[in-house]
């Protein structure tokens, strides 16, 4: 056993993942370069010893290489995307939306598209262009599996089975939540690691983890958010409000047994969410709640989310913006209040 | 023109095969115009040397990516025009089993790529394809083809820049029929040959005409010998013209008339038709040709019609593997 960060765990995936099938490679700007960063966040930090051939460091084209990724995916590669930050992926959209996410479909089944697409996302003090919540922009888009771990050993279980899934899996990671360390370290980061088996695990797909059981109120949250949910649900405890924090691990697919069995259990639910509020995850998980749950509901379901504005940059502002552990612990004692 | 390197056999192979995508569009204008076929169409005719002589130098395993105008192309890799007209009347029995139509027309085993539909969409994948030959240490080619307009993408200069970077073996075919949709060339490009813009990528660029078989036969092959042997990229413009509208009922009156009549005079087929008489090849060959191909087809649309449909339910397959 080790403790790894996030950002170790990633990379020990991918070093595993390339050491056992030769045709996994990764792409990506600035990555692989001696002296260089190993990508915006270090995940790939002196692979490129190991595998000189295989980092494929681009020109800064990302319609470009996601298109030569999927490509290259047609004759049976396994690209690894790395994008520097979520908030790029638009650049790349018509080869994400109308390529990689459709073109198995559209060939009658003909293809495989087996390809992941790494993107750090997360409002952390660079303003509305560097720290978009990407999941609601892909979480309505059929075609493409959608992964977001919170912890390490997470992050290292779901990215191998990431690679070795045959389909598109867009893996969402947190830029506070990494670990990265030196000159690429992030101011007020959450420790996310773990300790690390020696031997090989994987992680399903659509397997939520139960993060605190609890038996009054149902709390969904992913990422940097599941650490806040976490937090209130101890401050709540405390002031004698049980709380179950579920943390959904993959969106698509999405572990509704496990929502369901805790809703049942509790009656009441929050989804917490770092982007805004409008058409975001947490509206489908409560419009599915309210279609197929509502008569173990004993009060409305209640969505934390961000405003619908971009983000800020102010710390101010940002801090405004981002649901905090004291507006989750707010709003639960709002609805335990209303419903008890 | 080295034409006398090529044997009757082969030539009777390129005009079969330019007929065979002629008469194909124009049955499916036909089915289309009646009534009998749903959906939309992006139709070839006058292009078929473009597809035909370019697919031609190709050899099994490469690849190529087609556009929302793929009839042609996939008839030239060797299609199977039944599954291609089963297809188009969204049968189950269709290459994609009714999933792609028109647009998305392809069979990876023949080394077509679905029709990549989005203008430029298409670029960055085959400039992959060629990457991934690359990386795999593979014999192969990949090739593709797209409209003067998709040069205007920014797909077009990050690819050819790429596959410049690292000289991969992909052959960038530009098939400029003067008009992108109805927009022409000349109000959305200050080039005054497409192939120019290659040289901003170090890659060699060549101008060609598209209508001449043989010439495109040639300059295609020589490109695909070069990148089969690690000699990096080629940008072939072949100057063409469509001589039907750009998609379902368009009349394509932006097209001037005399423009439209010098092309139907410069039309492939009938140079090439021009071409094989004068190298003695009997007008019943000719024509022998031409109704074989007709029932070719006719067995084709039979086929397609007395297919069945996928089921409504069908639509929720084929998603993930």
């Amino acid at each position: 056993m080790a403790r790894l960060t996030i950002a170790e765990a990633l990379r020990e995936a991918i070093r595993e993942e390339m050491r056992r099938d030769e045709n996994v490679y990764c792409i990506g700007e600035d990555i692989g370069i001696p002296g260089g960063w190993g990508g915006a966040f270090t995940v790939t930090l002196g692979l490129e010893k190991e595998f000189p051939d295989r980092i494929i460091n681009t020109p800064i084209s990302e319609a470009g290489f996601f298109g030569v990724a999927l490509g290259s995916s047609l004759i049976g590669l396994r690209p690894i995307i790395d994008v520097q930050y979520g908030d790029f992926l638009f650049c790349a959209m018509d080869q994400i939306a109308n390529q990689i996410a459709k073109l198995r479909y559209m060939s009658g089944g003909k293809v495989k598209i087996p390809i992941v697409i790494r993107a750090p996302v997360g409002v952390t003090g660079r303003g509305a262009q560097h720290s978009q919540m990407m999941e609601p922009f892909f979480h309505c888009l059929p075609g493409i599996k959608i992964v977001v771990p919170a912890t390490a050993y997470d992050a290292k279980g779901l990215l191998k089975t990431a690679v070795r899934d045959d389909n598109p899996v867009l893996i969402f990671e947190h830029k506070l939540l990494y670990g990265a360390k030196g000159v690429r370290s992030e101011s007020g980061s959450i420790d996310a690691s773990s300790e690390i088996p020696e031997e090989e695990y994987t992680i399903p797909f659509g397997k939520a983890v139960v993060r605190k059981q609890g038996k009054d109120i149902t709390i969904i949250a992913t990422l940097l958010m599941m650490y806040r949910a976490y937090e209130a649900a101890q401050i709540l405890e405390e002031q004698g409000i049980s709380v179950e924090v579920i943390d959904p691990r993959s969106l698509v697919p999405f572990d509704w047994e496990t929502v369901k069995k805790s809703i049942a259990k509790t009656g009441r639910v929050v989804i917490v969410e770092e982007s805004p509020r409008r058409g975001g995850i947490g509206a489908e998980i409560a419009a599915t709640i309210a279609e197929e749950m509502l008569d173990f509901l004993i009060a409305p379901v209640r969505r934390i989310a961000a405003p619908d504005t971009p983000a800020p940059f102010s710390p101010v502002m940002e801090k405004f913006y981002v649901p905090s552990t004291e507006r989750i612990v707010q709003t639960v004692k709002e609805i335990i209040n209303i419903s008890s | 023109m080295k034409e006398n390197y090529y044997s009757t056999e082969q030539l009777l192979m390129f005009y079969r095969k330019m007929v065979l995508i002629r008469e194909f569009e124009e049955r499916v204008k036909f089915l289309f115009l009646e009534g009998t076929m749903p959906g939309t169409i992006h139709q070839y005719q006058g292009q078929e040397a473009c597809a035909v002589g370019v697919c031609s130098a190709l050899k099994k395993g490469d690849i190529i990516t087609t556009t929302h105008r793929p009839h042609g192309h996939c008839i030239a890799m060797g299609m199977d025009i039944k599954s291609m007209m089963a297809e188009l009347f969204g049968k189950v029995t269709g290459c994609c089993r009714g999933k792609g139509g028109s647009m998305h027309m392809g069979d990876i085993e023949k080394g077509v790529v679905p029709g990549i539909a989005i203008v430029g969409g298409g670029i960055p994948i085959a400039t992959g394809i060629g990457f991934g030959f690359k990386m795999k240490n593979m014999p192969n080619v990949a090739v593709c083809f797209m409209g003067d307009g998709a040069t205007n993408e920014g797909t077009f200069h990050e690819s050819l820049n790429m596959a410049s970077v690292w000289n991969l073996p992909v052959i960038y075919v530009v098939e400029n029929n003067l008009y992108g949709a109805s927009t022409h060339v000349s109000l959305v490009m200050k080039v005054e040959k497409i192939s120019e813009r290659a040289s901003a990528y170090r890659i060699p660029g060549i101008t060609i005409d598209g209508n001449d078989v043989i010439k495109v036969y040639e300059t295609a092959m020589e490109a695909v010998e070069k990148a089969r042997s690690g000699g990096g990229p080629t940008l072939i413009e072949l100057l063409t013209y469509r001589i039907t509208g750009h998609s379902r009922r368009d009349p394509a009156a932006y097209q001037p008339p005399e423009e439209k009549k010098k092309a139907l005079e410069n039309e492939p087929i009938k140079k090439f038709t021009s071409f094989l008489l004068s190298r003695g090849v009997s007008k019943e060959i000719i024509e022998s040709i031409r109704e074989e191909v007709k029932i070719e087809i006719e067995e084709a649309v039979k086929y397609a019609m007395e297919s069945e449909y996928p089921l409504p339910e069908d639509t929720l397959n084929d998603l993930f593997a």
